[in-house]
This record gives structure tokens, sequence and C-alpha cells, in this order.
């Protein structure tokens, strides 16, 4: 078991840092299918990438649940650095988290138990990060929508292969839906719950 | 006595973490107000708090801001808070639409095509389009929840049976990603088309009324109207005084108490821009000069 | 020649010299101190804490100083310095129960256990100017007796013991305070958020409200159970100290109105209370409310919400001072693109108007 003080650091300069790794996210989400570039300031405990745990460092806090799939959730690390360094409460109940971590995408739970807001509050939504093995590489997907000026093309190797097919569902649910946010190593692609994807194969 | 000490930006961190949350999900649904914890500020109510939140949550040390009111980097709200984030972050400033990475505004959007490295953060002083209509937060909330804008429809279509064409001027709703109708902020309608399918991020920040919301870039954005009254910028017809342009959003200046007037480029960097170019309006020489010999600024 | 308006920067800066010119004002008048103000105008003080959401009686001395006596101006500088302080939890609830009473006032009952209390107080005094108070004046030292020792529970207390008003309802131990400045409100509001917009409400407007329900809209029928000021014990649960630690002492005024209730299908009639706390010693503001928290609870009593006190997104939207301050003083600020906007759209219409009026002008010249 690792203490307190030999966790992984967090941010070396904590204001900055964030400041940074958001202006990625946000780029990200703005323009859904970018590959944005999150520059690395921070430990990362075990299992999770930099990405992960800039932006981990970036949004979580005491106010955001936080869900962990089963192989985020199994390293007493992961869990202790981000009580440790967030604060952010650990639930069981993936409906009332804000973020989601999911490491092991083969193992995702169906997307509607993860809150999706409400038509009065869309916005109560989780927000799931999903670890990837690339966003440079990999299937083709062709991506339209608000933040892509016309067509967005994105190669990347996710799991659960079929990530873009289940969220489909955001076309019919919205303004409800779930937003998605990848990370490979330092690189971050968002989609949105506008985005609509069209697999172009390998 | 506790003495202040404040941080980077002003705001703390845990108020960005807040804001910033709010921010992702404004962009992800698109013209949707996000509540938001809405902090006091060092200046009042409806002055720009909640565009400077939104300013204080994405600013960094590399970017470059630009505050204008009324189209003005040189009127006295558009001073004061671009000082105090020169103050309190140590950003460069800049009056240059075309520099800036962060524009702050106020009631105008510049007249310069914005480009996908520029995020423009508007003031909002009542984001909810339908409140006029209707008071009461639960009953627009549900409104927007159905996507029930007939009401907003009503009034437009009153203003054409009573005035024969909509006789709404600034502020003036638009329908984002043909899913929310939003208030555009107290902008004149001249500006809307520039919201439409715009290479810039848009963030709107309300203070006191507690909401943020977005339109990312290349998005739709269409001004509401009917198909026998379609939506119409309105401008003055005449070119400016100083710059001479003719496709510009114009403040009418009162220069004597004779029934003198004289119009002017609201956007005050696109019009110096111009005359810098060798543009010329009808009065445009003396100011011009003034500014070159860099005499007028103080 | 025009020359398009330039150097707002010093105008700025000259403004805030001549402001703190004129703060001073006469040099040869001694400066005021601090101290003058907290000791002197302590009910100042107490308002701008109480508004400003901060118990300080230092830094709100500051601000009432800073802002030349304007009220709404300190407690806006107050509100603005404590947004940056950090939130470490909420205390324990106060036991007003166990208050070191320096005032106590039951207008139900004409004798209550632990007595009534008439403390420092303004009633009964005559409004008579004091020339004698405009300089040099020394107060004669107050009467003092032993401290009773006698316990003073609450009124309400005592009237619930025979099941005459309605239970206070307990939060389960453990629950989370709602905090409308950490959370953005949402309607409808529960309790405790209501009653955090009150007390950070503006005095002035909930005097106006409470005073509207006295006079019939959305009328409740209050007596002033009991109006108790003293000191209290502030204490705070640290999660890793496991017990609670005493932060200190404050004054507070507590107001418990007694409303009449007429029962329902499911409920034998009773007492229903209405509730004020503020800092420091405010009366006029914990009666009113009291009074509008009573108001506010018509939906859960199973009333007629018909009257703006009653109405909980017009009070709470409007209660607060900096808020309503300054969106009403933004209109000072430059509107001219949105004004030439409407000035073009009024030749418009006026043209029109004059246009559609000409061929029936003409018309009647003709005939």
């Amino acid at each position: 078991m690792t203490t307190i003080a030999e966790l992984p650091p967090g941010f070396a300069d904590k204001v900055l840092s964030a400041q940074s790794t958001f202006r990625s996210v946000m780029d990200a989400m703005a323009r859904p299918g970018s590959v944005q570039r999150i520059v690395p300031g921070a430990g990362t405990p075990d299992r999770m990438m930099r990405g992960t745990a800039a932006i981990a460092l970036t949004l979580f806090d005491h106010d955001t649940p936080l869900w962990l799939d089963a192989r985020m959730s199994e390293s007493p690390d992961v869990v202790k650095w981000l009580k440790f360094h967030t604060g952010a409460p650990v639930v069981q109940d993936s409906s009332i988290a804000s973020f989601a971590l999911i490491s092991d995408g083969g193992a995702l739970p169906p997307l509607e138990r993860f809150a999706l807001g409400t038509s009065e509050y869309p916005d109560r939504s989780t927000t799931v990060i999903f670890q990837v093995d690339s966003l440079d590489a990999g299937r083709s997907f062709e991506l339209r929508g608000p933040g892509i000026d016309g067509v967005a093309m994105l190669n990347a190797a996710i799991r659960p292969f079929d990530l873009f097919e289940r969220l489909r569902v955001n076309e019919a649910l919205f303004p409800r839906g779930t937003d998605v946010v990848l990370v490979a190593d330092d690189a971050v692609v968002a989609i949105p719950r506008t985005t609509r994807i069209v697999s172009k194969g390998s | 006595m506790n003495a202040p000490a404040y941080n980077f930006a002003y705001l703390d961190e845990q108020t960005k973490r807040m804001i910033r949350r709010a921010i992702l999900k404004a962009i992800a649904i698109p013209g949707y107000q996000v509540p938001f914890a809405s902090r006091e500020m060092p200046m009042p109510y409806g002055w720009g708090t909640g565009g400077v939140q939104v300013t204080a949550a994405i600013l960094g040390p590399a970017d470059v801001l630009k505050v204008i009111d009324q189209g003005s980097d040189d009127t006295t709200n558009a001073i004061s808070i671009r000082k105090f984030f020169a103050k309190t972050a140590g950003v460069a400033t800049t009056t240059a639409t075309e520099d800036a990475t962060v524009i702050q505004t106020r009631h105008r959007i510049p007249e310069a095509t914005l480009h996908a490295d520029q995020v423009l953060v508007y003031q909002v002083p009542i984001p909810e389009p339908l409140r006029f209509l209707e008071p009461r937060e639960t009953e627009t909330r549900r409104m927007h929840a159905l996507a029930e804008y007939g009401l907003m429809h009503v009034k437009l279509y009153e203003d054409i049976a009573r005035f024969g064409h909509i006789a709404t001027a600034y502020a003036y709703p638009v329908k984002v990603n043909a899913r929310y109708v939003m208030d555009p902020s107290p902008t004149p309608k001249f500006d809307n088309p520039k919201m439409d399918n715009c290479p810039a991020l848009q963030l709107f920040g309300a203070g006191r009324e507690k909401r943020i919301y977005a339109i990312p870039p290349y998005t739709k954005v269409v001004s509401l109207d009917f198909e026998d009254h379609p939506f119409e910028p309105y401008r003055f017809n005449a070119p400016c005084a100083l710059c001479g342009a003719e496709n510009s959003y114009l403040d009418e200046i009162v220069t004597d108490d004779k029934g003198g007037r004289m119009f002017v480029c609201s956007d005050t960097d696109y019009c110096e821009s111009r005359q810098a170019a060798g543009h010329h309006g009808s009065l445009s020489a003396a100011p011009y000069k003034e500014k070159a010999q860099g005499g007028t600024n103080g | 020649m025009y020359v398009a308006v330039k150097g707002g920067e010093r105008a700025i800066e000259n403004a805030h010299r001549l402001l703190a010119d004129k703060r001073r004002g006469d040099r040869a008048v001694p400066e005021v101190t601090l101290d003058q103000i907290s000791e002197q105008l302590g009910l100042a003080v107490d308002r701008v804490m109480s508004e400003g959401s901060l118990y300080d009686r230092e830094l709100a001395a500051l601000a009432i100083k800073q802002a030349r006596g304007d009220l709404i101006e300190a407690i806006f500088l107050v509100r603005a310095f404590r947004a940056t302080m950090p939130r470490f939890g909420a205390s324990e609830p106060v036991d007003t129960g166990a208050m070191r009473v320096q005032r106590r006032v039951s207008s139900t009952f004409k004798d209550i256990p632990g007595g009534q209390i008439l403390g420092p107080t303004f009633d009964y005094t005559h409004r008579l100017l004091d020339p004698a108070l405009a300089e040099g004046f020394v107060p004669e030292a107050p009467a003092t007796a032993e401290a009773s020792t006698a316990p003073t529970p609450r009124v309400t207390d005592i009237l619930g013991r025979d099941g005459l008003i309605e239970s206070s309802p307990q939060a389960e131990d453990g629950a989370s305070v709602g905090d409308l400045t950490r959370e953005p409100l949402n309607f409808p509001a529960d309790r405790d958020l209501r009653l955090q917009n009150l007390a950070r409400g503006d005095e002035g407007f909930l005097l106006a409200m409470g005073y509207s329900t006295q006079r019939g809209y959305g009328r409740n029928h209050p007596f002033a159970g009991e109006i108790r000021f003293g000191e209290v014990e502030v204490e705070f649960s640290a999660e890793d100290v496991g017990f609670a630690v005493p932060l200190g002492s404050i004054e507070l005024t507590e107001c418990q109105m007694v409303n009449q209730f007429k029962g329902s299908a499911t409920e034998a009639p009773c007492f229903t209370r209405g509730y004020g706390l503020a800092f420091g010693q405010s009366e006029r503001k914990t009666m009113s409310m009291a009074l509008v928290d009573r108001a506010l609870r018509a939906r859960e009593l199973g009333e007629e919400a018909l009257a703006p006190a009653q109405d909980e997104e017009f009070v709470m939207s409007h209660s607060d001072n900096v808020q309503a301050t300054g969106f009403v003083e933004h209109l000072k600020l430059p509107h001219y693109v949105d004004f030439q906007s409407e000035l073009g759209l009024l030749r418009k219409l006026r043209k029109e108007f004059t246009d559609a009026q000409a061929p029936d002008a003409m018309k009647e010249a003709a005939e």
C-alpha cells in the first residue's frame, strides 16, 4: 500500500496547469474530433494516463461525484490519489456521477446508467472520460455537428469498438445525452452529445 | 485584520473549476443556459460580472485580451475591466481585434471576421429570451424543455400585425442549432448574422442571473422570423464619417444643438485600422493624425 | 471637428482621486476611526455584517468608512471580499436557547420563564432630538445586577410542549446545508435556502414585504412569540478531529413569529412559525424576515399564494440589494449602441405612421 507521502504528486503549478488543461479540454469540446494536447504537469497513479490525471485535477472536486469502472476502482493507488488530490466523492451509483472514468471500455455499462440530465436541466449529466489506445491511428470516423466546419475526420482505436454506435442515442435524447472525452496519453478528443458520427472503416 | 490576497485572474480555483464545468456543458448543449453559482465580484452586478467570471475562468498567461463596450476599447467600463485583468492576471492586452485571443464584449460583435483561435465572451444582463413574455423561471424553463416557443412567435407576429414588421431592434432572439431560442445579449440585430457559423467560440456570462451559455464554432444560428417577413439587419444608411466604411454599424454623434448629426463606426478598432490603411470619410483627417502622433490616449 | 472620445483611463483615475478626497472631507475635522464606527455606529456595523454575510466587525467598519456611510455599498464591499474566502464547511447549528440574553421580549405571554428583559432598545424612548448628544455627552453608567442563572427557554418551545405550535422541522444529523452562494438557486427552493436568501436580503425590502402581509396582502395573523438578542457560541466539527471545536461567540438577534393556522383535513389547527435571524442587534430585520418566511410557507401549508410576499420567485429574485443596486445602476453605463438601434426603429415607425396618415389628410383637405 502506498502512503500519502508516496503518492504521485498533483500539479506542480496548480493554477496555471489547471488553466492550460482546461483550455485543451474546452477546445476539444468546442471542436469535436480535433486532437488537443495536454501539457503534463502532474504525476500519474498506476493505470491512469497523463491526460486523465490532468483532467481530474482540473475538473474534479468535492462537488463532483465520481464513478470509476472496475479496472480503475480496483487500483487502491488510483482511488487514494483521486481522493487526496481532488476530494471528489467516489460513488457506486453511476446515475448520480458528474464524471465517470473508464479504463476498460470492454466492460462499459449501458450509457443510460449514467446521468443523462433532464429536459429541464440537461446539463446535469455525466461526462464520461475514456482512456483509449490511440487517437491518431485506427478506424476512421466522419464527424459532423456544432463545432465542426463541415466534416471532421478522426482516426482512433477505441474500446468498446461500437462506442460511437452506442452514442447515436444522443440524437433522439437531445437535449439530454452523454458527453464523452477520449484520452490517449496526453492527447484528448471530445465528443459532445451534438456530434453525429459515421464509421468509415479502417 | 485579514489582508486580502487574490489568486491569478482573481477567482479562487474552486470557483474556476465550477465555472469551467459549466462552460463545458454549455458548449455541449448549444444555446442552453447552464445555471452556475455566480460569485460576488469586485464590480457591480450588471456591469459585466458574468463576462468577467467566464474570462477569468478561461484566461491564461499566454492570452492576449481585448475588452470592448459599445464596440469601443475606450469606454470607461471597458477600460476598467481591461485593467482588472491586466492587474490580477498580468495578461497582455490589445485593442486590435485580429491580435486578441480572448475578447470580452458588451453590446457588440467586432466588425472584423473572428478566427478560430479566438474566444468571444459576451456580458449578458438578462439571459432568458422569454423573460419579458413570462417572468417566471419555472415557466420559462419548462418552455425551453419542451421547445415550446410559440409565445415568442406570437410576440413577433403581434409586431407585424401592428407595425407591418418585427419591432425588435436589439437583443433580437435567435435559434441555436435548430433547438434552443437564445438571447444574443443586447447587441444590435445588425450583429446577429455574425453569430452564425462563426469560426470562434462564443461564450455568454450572466453574473446576476447566474447563467452561462455558449455557441460552439461553426454552429447554425438563425434569427427568428417569418417566411413573409424575413429578418432584416438594421444599419443607418450612410458611410462612416471617419473611415468611409459602408458596411459597419454606426454610432450617431450629436454635434450641436441645431440638429447637427454625424455617423461614425461604433467599432473603434475597425475604424482606426481602416483609417490607418488609407480609407477616409468626410471628416477623417484630423482625429487620425492626432492618434498617429501618439498624443490622444490619456 | 469631431474627435473620438479618448482619455477614459485618466478620467477614471481622476474620479477616484476626487472620491478619496470627498471621503476624507475637511482635513481640519478629525478622521473617523474604525473603533469609533464599530462602537458608536454599531447597528450600522450589524446590518453590514448581516447582509454582507460575514461576521467581522472590523472589516464591516472599514467597509462603512470606505463607502462614506453608504450601507449598501459597504455590504457590497464585504460580499466581494467574502466571495474570495475559502470555505471549510458549515458550523454546527447554534443553540439560541442557550443564548446569553441581553434582551428578550415576548408579546404572547405576560411573564415567561427567565423573565422579560428589555435590554438596550429604542422602544419607549421619546423620539426627541437630543442636543446634549451633539458633543461631549457622558452617559450614566448602566444599572447592573447579578447575572441570572435561570434558564431562558424559547417561548415557541414552551408552546411546543403542549403541541399548540407545529414542531420545528429538525434536519437529519449530517444532512448537507444548502448554500446559495455555492449552488445556483432553483425554484421551488427549500426553506433552508429561502431563509439564507432572506437573511442576506435587504432590510428595507423585507420591511416592505413584511408590512404588506400585515396590510392584507397575504395576511398571516402574526404574534411576536419572542425576540431575543445576545451572545451564542459557534462550534465547528472538523471531519478528522471527531468532535466540535469552539470557534468563539457571536451576537445574534432571533425572532420567532407565532402565526394562526386553521388546520387542514389531515392536521389539527395549531400555530405555525415564521423565523428570523440576523447578526448583531437587528430587530426590524429579523421581525420582517419572520413575517416573510411565514408568508413564503404558503405552498407548504396548502394556502393560496396570491400576494407578492407569498411569491417565492418574486421575493427571492429581488431581495438582494447588491444584485438590485448593480442592475439598477448599470443603466448609467453607455447603451448608445442599442439606443441607436431603437432610434433607427423609432424613426422608421414614425415615418410609416406619417406616411399612412398622409393620404387621409390629403383626402380630408380635398373634401
